[in-house]
């Protein structure tokens, strides 16, 4: 029989947090920030937690990287894109249809928040704000995001749904602004594309559950889908900017394909059609917006804004 | 571990002899070894386990609403992420946990069910509700730092899979509690408004993480049986005692009031002597009559049986796969 000591690494585990709880907290967590994420070192696959997105050095090219104005601009357009995603997948943890989804609609939320701050930072320092500035201070026609991503979270097959055509839609995106002539994007994006990877694994299988579940999954699966396609048009619109940003910004319209090449194969297997019905009109990077950015944000600044000046 | 092999013409003599097997289960206790989901293991050994940790797990699953109710409108994003990750991983916690009863021989959905019944409990801590950003700081270092106090002498517990979950846990949980001191330490630093938030909420959570250590020695019925299986190591009054001294010094570093007037160092006993515990309002509240029981029990069943449909399409997905790799039933035809 094969009897676990005492004195092996669950010791050392006990003696070290009984260290931290009893009294060295005090000045460790008085002089260190929690900025150094979570060390789950032993988590497998993408189901870890990681605040890597706190420490913003990782991903950012630190040094004489500040944006140009236009460039600023792109930058605002994908870091709001996932900022506003980000509040919206945050609704879930908690109540989420079984705990395995809690977490893992948590780890997208956080993946996209990390890739909003890189994004809402980068573009802050040619005017001089942080990326809380830009967050938190910013009124509703000062954002830039894509109606898509403004979608309420509906049911979970709306939440799913609008997932699968942002995760293909970002991976496709990602995939070719690492090769940017913008050092900072490029940088930003090639740690983006290999999280947003696992994200449209994610949507598409739970697409191909709930499609081939259930009359009820499949029905809501086809409802979510049909609400959401309108806002698909949106994305692949070139805007003037883009005209400017020849070699730094990727050219939506030609997303439109790719994007399109690999959704269809999980549609076909999901047995789903393409929804033909509305398309909407958009506007979100001219800051005309959906009626549903309005109240996501007055719930997402108003702590901030009650306090005017303080920090957090 | 594995048991030697029982021989069957061994059997006991009368009612008062000790079985074989039961014998090895005090063995390995006296020998302070862990027992493992498949050793002989008295019936009220179990029924104590399945009840300590499937508490415990939902603890962590509720646990999840009074900070995830801060997520959206967290005050900064380096916050916000901070924040998610950590209610995230109190859904994480709540898995090992109930994985860990599962080895018990009860499964996730009858503990399910038991909790939105009503029937389970869970630490009475989160039914107070959150209504400042400082609760989140207080949370964090009171109810995480009380958690913590509970919790690592759990990772020596007998049970193999319930102390192997402990370490895991333990591990975040202080991260967590570092996230929570912080938080309250930048709310202190602030504006005069920030720390009168700071100070309220501190005021507000400060005698509820007390009674997290559950009822005085004399009043506490589990606790001999507990010890003595070596599931627990120490007195409730013991390890809030610890707590407490734990806390002092932190609440100078932070410059915040603990809300006790009677608080102070006792030279002789080398404790800190403290003021009366509120043990009618524990009660109270672990009756159901706290201030957020119902809204708390409310939200989890409505996620519950807002996702049935969705936990009932994966598993008929499965079915649907199995079937297909076994060829047995191709029963995709409904959307061929």
């Amino acid at each position: 029989m094969s009897t676990p000591s005492r004195t092996d690494a669950v010791t050392d585990v006990v003696t070290d947090v009984v260290t931290d709880a009893a009294g060295g907290v005090v000045t460790d967590a008085a002089t260190h920030a929690p900025d150094r994420g979570h060390d789950h070192g032993e988590n497998e696959g993408h189901g870890h937690v990681e605040v890597d997105g706190v420490e913003l050095s990782a991903e950012l090219v630190e040094g004489p990287s500040v944006a140009s104005h236009d460039v600023a601009e792109y930058a605002l357009w994908l870091g709001d894109d996932s900022l506003v995603l980000a509040q919206q997948l945050g609704w879930w943890i908690s109540r989420a249809p079984e705990l395995e989804e809690d977490i893992a609609l948590g780890n997208i939320a956080l993946d996209l928040i990390g890739h909003a701050r890189s994004l809402l930072h980068y573009s802050g320092a040619e005017s001089d704000r942080t990326e809380d500035d830009l967050a938190y201070w910013r009124t509703e026609p000062e954002f830039r995001s894509a109606h898509l991503f403004e979608q309420p979270n509906g049911d979970f097959a709306h939440t799913i749904a609008r997932q699968f055509i942002a995760a293909n839609y970002l991976f496709e995106l990602y995939s070719r602004l690492a090769g940017s002539a913008d050092a900072t994007l490029a940088a930003i994006a090639a740690k983006a594309v290999k999280e947003v990877d696992y994200h449209r694994d994610h949507a598409a299988q739970w697409v191909l559950r709930l499609a081939l579940g259930t009359e009820e999954s499949r029905a809501r699966m086809i409802c979510g889908l049909g609400d959401l396609w309108p806002f698909l048009d949106e994305l692949f619109v070139d805007e003037p900017l883009i005209d400017r940003l020849e070699g730094v910004a990727v050219r939506p319209s030609t997303l439109r394909g790719p994007a399109w090449d690999a959704m269809a194969p999980v549609l076909r297997e999901a047995g789903l059609d393409e929804p033909r019905g509305f398309i909407s009109s958009g506007g979100g990077r001219r800051g005309d917006h959906s009626e549903n950015l309005g109240p996501l944000l007055a719930e997402m600044q108003v702590l901030a804004r009650s306090h005017p000046g303080a920090s957090w | 571990m594995t048991i030697p092999p029982v021989p069957y013409d061994i059997a006991p003599t009368s009612a008062s002899a000790v079985s074989p097997e039961e014998q090895q289960f005090n063995d390995l206790i006296a020998a302070d070894s862990r027992i493992e989901p498949r050793d002989w293991m008295p019936e009220a050994y179990r029924k104590t386990l399945v009840r300590q940790i499937s508490q415990h797990a939902h603890s962590e699953i509720i646990g999840m609403q009074p900070e995830g109710n801060w997520i959206t409108r967290a005050p900064s994003l380096k916050r916000k992420a901070i924040l998610m990750a950590k209610v995230q991983d109190e859904a994480g916690h709540g898995l090992y946990l109930y994985s860990a009863a599962q080895t018990l021989g009860i499964t996730r959905d009858e503990m399910t069910d038991a909790l939105i019944a009503g029937k389970a409990r869970y630490s009475s801590i989160f039914n107070y509700p959150s209504p400042t950003w400082a609760d989140m700081g207080s949370i964090g270092w009171l109810v995480d730092g009380a958690a913590i106090c509970n919790q690592v002498p759990l990772c020596r517990a007998s049970y193999g899979p319930y102390g192997r979950a402990m370490v895991r846990i333990c591990k975040e949980e202080s991260f967590h509690q570092r996230q929570g001191f912080e938080i309250l330490l930048e709310l202190m630093n602030g504006t005069d408004e920030q720390r009168a938030m700071a100070q309220d909420s501190v005021n507000r959570w400060y005698w509820p993480a007390l009674q997290m250590f559950g009822p005085p020695d004399d009043d506490s019925p589990n606790s001999a049986q507990s010890m003595k299986w070596n599931i627990k190591r120490f007195s409730n009054d013991e390890l809030r005692q610890r707590f407490v001294g734990m806390l002092v010094p932190q609440a100078e570093v932070l410059g915040v009031t603990l809300p006790d007037p009677d608080l102070r160092w006792n030279e002789e006993k080398g404790v800190y002597d403290m003021g009366e515990i509120d043990w009618t309002e524990f009660h109270e509240v672990l009756q159901g009559r706290g201030p957020a029981n119902a809204r708390r029990l409310q939200r989890r069943r409505d996620a519950h049986e807002n996702g049935r449909w969705v936990r009932e399409a994966a598993a008929a997905y499965a079915r649907k796969q199995a079937d297909a790799s076994t060829g047995t039933a191709l029963t995709q035809t409904a959307v061929a």
